[in-house]
């Protein structure tokens, strides 16, 4: 299995069980994941993103060399952005980024966006976009962040075919049509915080197994969830394995 | 990979069939179901119908607590009922209550967003719930950016229970934001927290354990808006001992709801 959503560093607000990265490791290994790619709690906060991306490429070699691939914050609302996307890419040998537009205050229709997405496809780079980091009504009141927008990505995707995005904690949007036609372009999503009854089965459907990715969102959510989502939904087969090792292969290649 | 064992029950103490597809409360049951089996869960409380009301008159409660009587029907071997009342109109809920539960199949009481636990009108209600030992579940929240009017903090729980000493009485959702739930009311034995319908957060689990003993600790899911897997996963996945997990998966529901199974002469 490849876990492509988990993060390493502190969260401001709260110490998760196993948060360091060795026992992130050792959790995930239990439960037989051969693979995860890790983001940074301290690229979400700290404005000093090459320090933070230097700690997580250190992080991930320490504790899980070829276990945990890291995965850089860069925020194109920054000045000296382009200079964290190639340190990621040259220096510390990323397989991609992840980005959280709404903790950083730019939007899906800012430029900023368009011009990251068409670097990152140039450099053949993995873009995960966070679409949310927990629930609105469960946030530290110092830090409420308005929810991501994913309206505009539709016609930023249309403006960079090709671009290897996946699409991380999506709760309720988009949907319907909107969800349908992202898929269409080849994006990605994973399953972190989809809910309801036979939740994962419904995206599968919309979004073709081919699209899918195992993401647990941990150590901010627990990883056993994951798993029993795809029990839930009797994803067996070909599918579960799409959605739990081939899909994610595919994209690192 | 990781799979629900067989020899643990599992019982889920907080499920809504009312949005699921079907054109009746049995039809919306049997896909309820089929999902609750393939996580490997017994029994699921039900409470409330189709729509969600948060201030329903007394003419919509008695249709949705029809709607989980129906239900009841076909399903009583997998669920058990709880009759849905209002602080709202205390008099009508009494009624209901004598309807559903004292006279009826239900064997709980479900309290939404109608009026705050803290109010004075709940006490006639949690009364004639301990006259049938009757479990009393109050859903309540603490959003960051505000309940609604009648929505209950888990502080309004605390108010409620301790003039209720004797009450069992469950603290829906702890809250949502669940490290306020739980020192809100840890300091009360005769509050249990739900552990339903919040994000899998990490820690929730381990939290309530340490805080309030495990025995206080009660697995539900809030399907089916939110995933029986998510729900479960916060329990499979916490760092507990094997015995706490049997009693949150299910002990713990069963030793609240053995007085009023046992009187209603309900078989397991």
């Amino acid at each position: 299995m490849i876990d492509v959503s988990v993060s390493v560093g502190p969260w401001p607000f709260r110490c998760f069980p196993g948060d360091k990265p060795a026992d992130l490791v050792a959790r995930l290994k239990r439960r037989g994941v051969k693979q995860a790619w890790a983001g940074t709690f301290e690229g979400i906060f700290h404005r000093d993103t090459s320090a933070a991306n230097a700690r997580l490429a250190r992080a991930c070699a320490t504790a899980g060399a070829g276990f945990l691939l890291p995965f850089g914050s860069v925020n194109p609302a920054a000045p000296g952005w382009k200079e964290d996307l190639r340190r990621c890419h040259e220096v510390h040998r990323m397989p991609g980024i992840r980005l959280h537009p709404n903790y950083h205050g730019y939007t899906l229709a800012d430029t900023a966006f368009t011009e990251l997405l068409r670097a990152a496809r140039e450099r053949k780079l993995i873009v995960q976009l966070a679409l949310n980091v927990e629930d609105e009504r469960t946030q530290h009141p110092l830090m409420r962040i308005p929810p991501l927008d994913p309206s505009p990505l539709g016609h930023a995707v249309a403006t960079v075919p090709d671009v290897k995005l996946v699409l991380l904690n999506r709760m309720r949007a988009p949907a319907g049509e909107a969800l349908a036609a992202l898929a269409r372009t080849g994006i990605y999503f994973d399953f972190a915080m989809t809910e309801g009854v036979g939740g994962v089965g419904e995206l599968m459907k919309q979004v073709t197994p081919q699209r899918l990715l195992l993401g647990s969102h941990s150590p901010f959510q627990y990883f056993d969830g994951a798993l029993l989502k795809m029990k839930e939904s009797a994803i067996t087969g070909d599918d579960a394995a799409a959605i739990l090792m081939g899909n994610a292969q595919r994209l690192l290649r | 990979m990781l799979v629900t064992r067989r020899d643990r029950m599992i019982w889920d103490l907080h499920c809504h069939f009312g949005a699921l597809a079907g054109n009746t409360p049995d039809l919306k049951m049997e896909k309820l179901v089929r999902f609750a089996d393939r996580m490997g869960i017994e029994r699921l409380c039900i409470y409330m119908g189709h729509p969600f009301l948060n201030e329903p008159t007394p003419a919509q409660l008695r249709d949705q607590n029809d709607q989980v009587l129906q239900a009841l029907r076909h399903w009583s071997h997998r669920a058990f009922g709880f009759v849905y009342l209002s602080p709202q109109h205390v008099e009508a809920s009494l009624a209901e209550f004598d309807r559903c539960v004292r006279n009826g199949p239900m064997v709980g009481v479900k309290l939404w967003v109608a009026k705050r636990a803290s109010a004075r009108e709940l006490d006639p209600i949690v009364e004639a719930a301990g006259s049938m030992k009757a479990i009393v579940f109050q859903h309540t929240w603490h959003k960051t950016g505000g309940n609604l009017p009648g929505e209950s903090e888990p502080t309004d729980v605390a108010e409620l229970a301790a003039r209720h000493p004797k009450a069992p009485i469950i603290c829906g959702h702890t809250g949502g934001e669940w490290e306020t739930g739980i020192r809100a009311i840890r300091h009360l034995p005769n509050v249990s927290a739900d552990l339903a319908g919040s994000d899998p957060c990490n820690g929730f689990v381990e939290m309530a354990v340490r805080e309030l003993g495990a025995a206080r600790v009660i697995y539900g899911s809030d399907a089916s808006g939110r995933s029986f897997a998510s729900q479960l996963g916060k329990v499979m996945g916490a760092d507990i001992s094997e015995a706490d997990r049997k009693l949150i998966l299910g002990e713990n529901l069963r030793r609240m709801m053995m007085p009023i199974l046992e009187r209603k002469g309900i078989r397991l």
